[in-house]
């Protein structure tokens, strides 16, 4: 057993826990989507499975597995099969890159081992995302179209068209963040927030790039298709949405991708504008407990800073009213991509002319 | 022997090793889900039940008609831009090393970006309604 052996487990292992957890959390987030509306609808929402509708999530899923798996006769049968398996496996993708906590160090017979809680830290870093989640849109459009029906096919544009349409302001507004950070890679931009405070000002990059965060979240919204941008999914003009055909566990595989994708686009907020895992006077924790235990609660902090996004996407889609599809167009097109670029320009000259020491 | 040593680095294309382990076992989860909701479910088919739901009613024509061309005008415009959004990409990296003559040539590129799409506006491309 060479050291390399060890690495490739290790990294197994961790693959495996963050694809469990990520299912875990996009399963809990319908049980917690459905307890949020309940509460802010003034209902009780579910009650009867478990102790507070806790297994809720848990008799859905079974209950998808053994239903009647359809594929329209009118179908190209084999995208209708690709298209869901195509989707939830692009959002089990993303989260390869995402740095879940700290490394720490393993004492074992040969020596000290340190464990990194990122499973790649590749260069490109947060392009791999964007290349990643830009395939995911092919799963939506073949869904739409092979399910040959005229609804499917109409929410499966809008979707296309959205998630391109908002690619842009989206990439825009990550370039000002990037200038300051000077690397693409997600595990440097952590490292550079470490703390809260460095003396003279707030490490984490939101208080950089208050209006950069801004036009990041509005066009999560869109790529996630969550309300108030859920055109794609409007059932009261489309009856469903791209997955109207879908049955059993694939229509289940459609549903649940967007909760993962929700789940990993609030790590990626969380790392790029919150400090991912860094916490306030994390430099006296660190001292006082060992580094397992210091790389748990890193861990811990940085899935709170997660849930606090997933309940706000959960509070917007219940407050907010949908838009009106040329009106998401609009605001994509007119306001959120010349405002990133405005943003992109300001951080550039700011930078340069007062902050231009190093 | 040591053709797989490239795996255990952590630098330059090694790391992206680990994507891959990622990406097989991500890929038999997804077949595991398939097969066994494909498995578990009741294969109770009738003709009926195979004809597409669309809205409850008797299904009219086929789907794979012409769209509305305002959807390929997104995307063509998309193609377009996402190419000019990604050249700032390099630049954004290297933003301290370029310095201020840097930034007037992207100042300047800015400017032709904007221009186009400026055009683009003006001649109505994203205009919904007549």
């Amino acid at each position: 057993m060479s050291i390399d052996t060890f690495l490739i487990l290790e990294k197994i292992i961790l693959v495996v826990i963050i694809i469990a957890a990520s299912m875990g959390v996009a399963a809990y987030s319908t049980w917690a989507e459905r307890k949020v509306a309940a509460v802010m609808q003034d209902r009780i929402g579910p009650l009867r499975a478990g102790p507070f509708g806790l297994l809720q999530p848990l008799a859905d899923g079974g209950k998808l597995f053994f239903k009647e798996e359809i594929v329209p006769d009118n179908s190209t049968k084999w995208l209708f099969m690709l298209a869901p398996a195509m989707f939830i496996f692009t959002s089990l993708m993303t989260s390869a890159i995402i740095p879940w906590g700290p490394d720490f160090v393993i004492n074992g017979s040969e020596g000290a081992r340190t464990v990194a809680l990122q499973v790649a830290d590749i260069n490109i870093g947060i392009l791999y995302v964007f290349g990643v989640v830009s395939i995911g849109v092919y799963g939506i459009m073949l869904g739409g179209w092979a399910s040959n029906n005229k609804f499917s096919l109409l929410s499966a544009i809008r979707a296309a068209s959205q998630a391109i349409s908002y690619e842009l302001a989206l990439g825009l507004s990550l370039i000002a963040l990037l200038m300051l950070t000077g690397t693409l890679s997600l595990r440097t931009i952590v490292e550079q927030q470490h703390g809260f405070w460095d003396g003279n000002y707030f490490t984490w990059n939101f208080f950089k790039q208050p209006l950069g965060f801004v036009i990041f979240l509005v066009c999560s919204f869109a790529e996630l298709n969550r309300a108030p941008f859920d055109m794609p999914e409007s059932e009261s003009e489309l009856n469903m949405g791209y997955h109207l055909e879908y049955s059993s566990m694939k229509l289940g595989m459609f549903l649940f991708a967007e909760y993962i994708n929700m789940f990993i686009s609030s790590a990626v907020l969380a790392t790029l504008f919150f400090g991912g895992y860094n916490f306030p006077w994390m430099d006296q924790v660190q001292a006082a407990v060992p580094s397992g235990i210091f790389s748990l609660i890193c861990v811990g902090v940085l899935m709170a800073k997660v849930v606090g996004f997933i309940l706000f996407f959960m509070f917007v889609r219940w407050t907010l009213p949908r838009f009106r599809f040329d009106q998401l167009l609009n605001l994509g097109w007119t306001k959120l991509i010349p405002l990133a670029l405005f943003n992109m320009l300001v951080t550039g000259a700011v930078i340069l002319f007062f902050f231009n020491k190093k | 022997m040591c053709n797989f040593l490239w795996l255990a680095s952590t630098e330059g294309i090694g790391s992206y090793a680990p994507v891959l382990i990622q990406l097989l076992i991500a890929g038999a989860v997804v077949s595991l889900l398939m097969l066994l909701t494909h498995i578990l479910g009741p294969k109770r088919k009738t003709k009926d039940k195979l004809i597409n739901f669309e809205s409850g009613i008797e299904q009219i024509g086929n789907a794979r008609k012409p769209m509305g061309v305002k959807y390929f005008i997104v995307a063509i415009l998309f193609v377009l831009f996402d190419v000019e959004v990604i050249f700032f990409y390099p630049y954004a990296v290297n933003f301290r090393e370029l310095g201020t003559e840097g930034f007037l040539a992207v100042l300047m590129f800015v400017a032709l970006f904007v221009c186009g799409f400026v055009y683009v506006i003006k001649k109505g491309a994203l205009k919904w309604e007549d």
